[in-house]
């Protein structure tokens, strides 16, 4: 055992470190700015191409595909020294990179791969992803837009139906999607993938108004959307297997965060305890935070096992799903404890006390971790499945064609 | 990085793993409870002479050399059968005590007997509720006075490494001044006692300063040892639910078991992460032990509570019996949870290891404060 660098993960940092030392500062988004999203959006397409034209777009994609064909590991390195600098990354570049390049590469045709993969390094395309539906989250397959084939001859396929969670829908140029072709089959065969792109008649998206005051995802209507047949991914009927090739990006993708401990820390010793000291004297709140820190360290050096396993070529599978199931909860319930600990000025503090705005910020976005990419739930399950060989759940669904389905 | 066992430490696990599972069924230790008896002797012998006393002991003190991850590895299937020896107290402790503080003839004397495994030794901290001060004994001119309780292992043990205040004295016990009473053990397979000194002879370990990283290192083993019983525990638990018909399907199919263990196995993840790190720091990277140490003790007692609660739970009425197993590990978890400090004293070494760091926080946050 070894928690440093190899010799040759060393020296890739130290490239790493010295081209972004050079490119990354130009990039820098301004702290405490409030930028307005199309800026946020032009700024990250800026960036991925920068890191294309510096050599460090797509480096776990294979050459022939114009990525670098390096190992996780690398990309892992390079993803923690670029997380130093405060750049424009978000969903409105990684969708592209994490979901849509992979699906395209595994699924996709030649003709295809050429069409989206470059331009979407360069970040000349950026994507969005419309998977989930309102009545369609953790169970995705129960999804109801339909598709059906023009009878015009075209091929084209007339899509109807709603999708909903849509990050950044209203800036990217396309989407990935999945539909219904076949309601007479059981619900995971009869969805079909496609690429759409988002400036189509009849595709509109809507804000939502979320909990936190933002807006950064959308429902998007979709109502006699016209696809050509040629940017259907993989056959007719085998949506499915696209949708894991994503949501397995998905997964592995959830692991870096920021720490969320020690700013706590330091707001309960700036914080009086009515006696003289402050409330990092405190014992009930010494208790929790401590508590919470140790988890933090262990949900990081969990994380080195399994960057240690993925560099060995293994594949973590549902151990991956561990971290953000305890990452999650324990942010929830620290930055709660964050809050209590400043007394009843957590509610309503002073306009220049921006630690404590963005603890209520925060708080309220917790939430969001513990729904978005594998709820809670769904990963326990998992955790239970596939890393305890416990039995799968009861599905009343199962081998029913989706129609009639309730 | 590389940032998991080597595959000789593997091997070691595996070795250590057939040999207990072997000579410590749980019937054994049904055995060794009605018996009354103090310990598995017959297991201790054929522990040291496989070398497992003296893994981590310098070769030139008649161990193997060793690391701490090494002797984590064999503290964690130690934990996981719930065995009946002194490792902790004769090893992780005394041993551990005098290579830290001990003279060279001190060394020379007792280390190589130790690792054989010939002598026993204990180590007597507490005094009572509360803290572990070392305030109610007192060495004065060579003679030991004062009480010790509750210690473990201290029946069998001819020596015995006594905290005294921030100091440590060492003490043979089979002499005069010495009376040892044993105590009703709530951990049934670790006896333990209350130790009386009346000018007793004892001579001070001399080296000072030393029972913070004597307490970091043994917390570190305490936490392999805690991550072998909880994950012995969560395999009880997967195993009965699979097998415990309920309503006419495995009682392992029902979210409600299924959620409460997966999040059992999370915690079990985490305190064996934070193991990991802790033992290897505590070789390779000192400066960091405190920290590591303390997350390492603190993920671990919470991964072994949950386990051994939630594996009783899970068990039903049947948990609650002498003959179902799910006991041994109910008790052996308190014992782990309040041995070299409680949650509290790791929660505040672990605030105090990272409170440079804090430091460095709160300017960056700025006006806010």
């Amino acid at each position: 055992m070894d928690f440093n660098d190899s010799p040759a993960e060393a020296a890739f940092r130290a490239q790493a470190q010295a081209w972004l030392a050079a490119h990354a500062p130009a990039h820098v988004l301004p702290v405490g700015i409030k930028m307005a999203d199309t800026e946020e959006a032009a700024r990250g397409r800026a960036w991925m191409r920068e890191l294309h034209d510096g050599g460090w777009a797509g480096l776990t994609f294979p050459k022939a595909l114009g990525g670098r064909g390096l190992s996780g590991i690398e990309a892992v390195i390079f993803a923690e020294e670029e997380a130093r600098y405060n750049l424009p990354k978000g969903p409105f570049t990684s969708i592209g990179t994490g979901m849509a390049l992979p699906v395209i590469a595994r699924h996709g045709t030649d003709e295809q791969r050429e069409r989206f993969i470059a331009p979407t390094l360069k970040g000349d395309v950026t994507w969005c992803q419309l998977f989930s539906e309102p009545a369609a989250g953790s169970d995705l397959a129960a999804l109801r837009t339909r598709a059906v084939q023009a009878d015009d001859g075209s091929g084209d396929w007339i899509v109807n139906g709603q999708k909903v969670w849509s990050s950044w829908a209203h800036l990217t140029d396309w989407g990935i999607l999945v539909v219904r072709t076949d309601p007479t089959v059981p619900k995971h065969k009869g969805l079909t993938f496609f690429v759409v792109d988002m400036s189509t008649p009849g595709i509109e998206t809507r804000p939502i108004r979320q909990i936190s005051g933002m807006s950064e995802f959308n429902e998007t209507f979709l109502t006699d959307v016209r696809i050509p047949d040629a940017n259907r991914l993989g056959a007719v009927g085998e949506g499915w297997a696209c949708c894991m090739t994503v949501l397995m990006g998905e997964r592995l993708g959830s692991g870096a965060h920021r720490s969320g401990v020690e700013p706590l820390l330091a707001l309960a010793g700036r914080t009086p305890d009515g006696d003289g000291g402050t409330m990092a004297d405190d014992c009930a709140v010494r208790l929790a935070l401590a508590d919470a820190l140790a988890e933090e360290q262990g949900e990081r050096f969990f994380q080195a096992r399994l960057r240690t396993m993925v560099s060995k070529g293994e594949n973590p599978g549902a151990l991956a799903g561990m971290i953000k199931l305890a990452y999650a909860g324990r942010q929830q319930r620290a930055l709660g404890l964050g809050m209590e600990l400043r007394g009843l000025d957590a509610i309503a503090a002073d306009p220049a006390d921006t630690a404590t705005s963005e603890l209520q910020y925060d708080y309220i976005y917790s939430t969001v971790m513990r729904i978005a990419g594998g709820a809670d739930e769904v990963l326990r399950n998992q955790i239970a499945e596939r890393v305890l060989g416990m039995p799968g759940e009861v599905r009343m669904d199962k081998n029913v064609p989706f129609e009639q389905l309730r | 990085m590389d940032f998991d066992l080597s595959d000789e430490q593997k091997m070691l696990a595996e070795q250590a793993r057939g040999l207990l599972a072997e000579r410590t069924p749980f019937d054994r230790l049904r055995q060794l409870i009605d018996a009354g008896a103090e310990w598995d002797e017959p297991l201790w012998r054929e522990i040291a002479s496989m070398g497992f006393t003296g893994a981590a002991i310098p070769e030139d003190f008649g161990g193997l050399g060793m690391t701490e991850l090494d002797l984590g590895v064999i503290q964690q299937e130690l934990g996981r059968v719930n065995a009946s020896v002194p490792f902790f107290s004769s090893i992780v402790l005394a041993a551990d005590a005098i290579r830290l503080a001990g003279t060279e003839t001190q060394k020379a004397e007792w280390l190589p007997q130790l690792a054989s495994g010939d002598v026993i030794a204990c180590f007597a901290s507490a005094e009572g509720p509360g803290p572990m001060l070392g305030q109610g004994v007192a060495l004065v001119g060579g003679k030991l006075n004062g009480t010790k309780q509750p210690v473990a292992d201290a029946g069998i043990a001819s020596l015995a490494v006594v905290q005294v205040g921030d100091g440590l004295a060492l003490i043979r016990l089979d002499q005069p001044g010495v009376t040892r009473t044993r105590l009703d053990s709530f951990d049934q397979l670790r006896a333990h006692y209350r130790i009386d000194f009346n000018d007793a002879v004892a001579e001070p370990l001399p080296g000072g300063g030393v029972l913070p990283t004597l307490f970091d290192r043994a917390a570190v083993q305490a936490a392999f040892e805690a991550v072998g019983g909880a994950e012995a525990c969560l395999q009880m638990g997967v195993a009965y639910t699979m097998e415990r018909q309920m309503f006419g399907r495995p009682l392992a199919g029902y979210q409600a078991i299924k959620h409460k263990l997966a999040d059992v196995a999370v915690a079990i993840e985490l305190a064996r992460s934070n193991a990991y790190f802790a033992g290897w720091a505590a070789q390779a990277s000192p400066h960091d032990l405190p920290g590591a140490a303390a997350a390492a003790r603190l993920t671990a007692i919470k991964a072994f509570e949950l386990a051994a609660r939630e594996n009783l739970q899970v068990h039903g009425g049947i948990g609650y019996t002498f003959e179902a197993n799910c006991h041994f590990y109910y008790r052996r978890e308190r014992m782990l949870a309040v041995i070299v400090g409680n949650r509290g004293f790791w929660a505040g070494r672990l605030l105090d290891a990272h409170s440079a760091t804090v430091d460095t926080c709160s300017q960056s946050q700025g006006k806010a404060a």
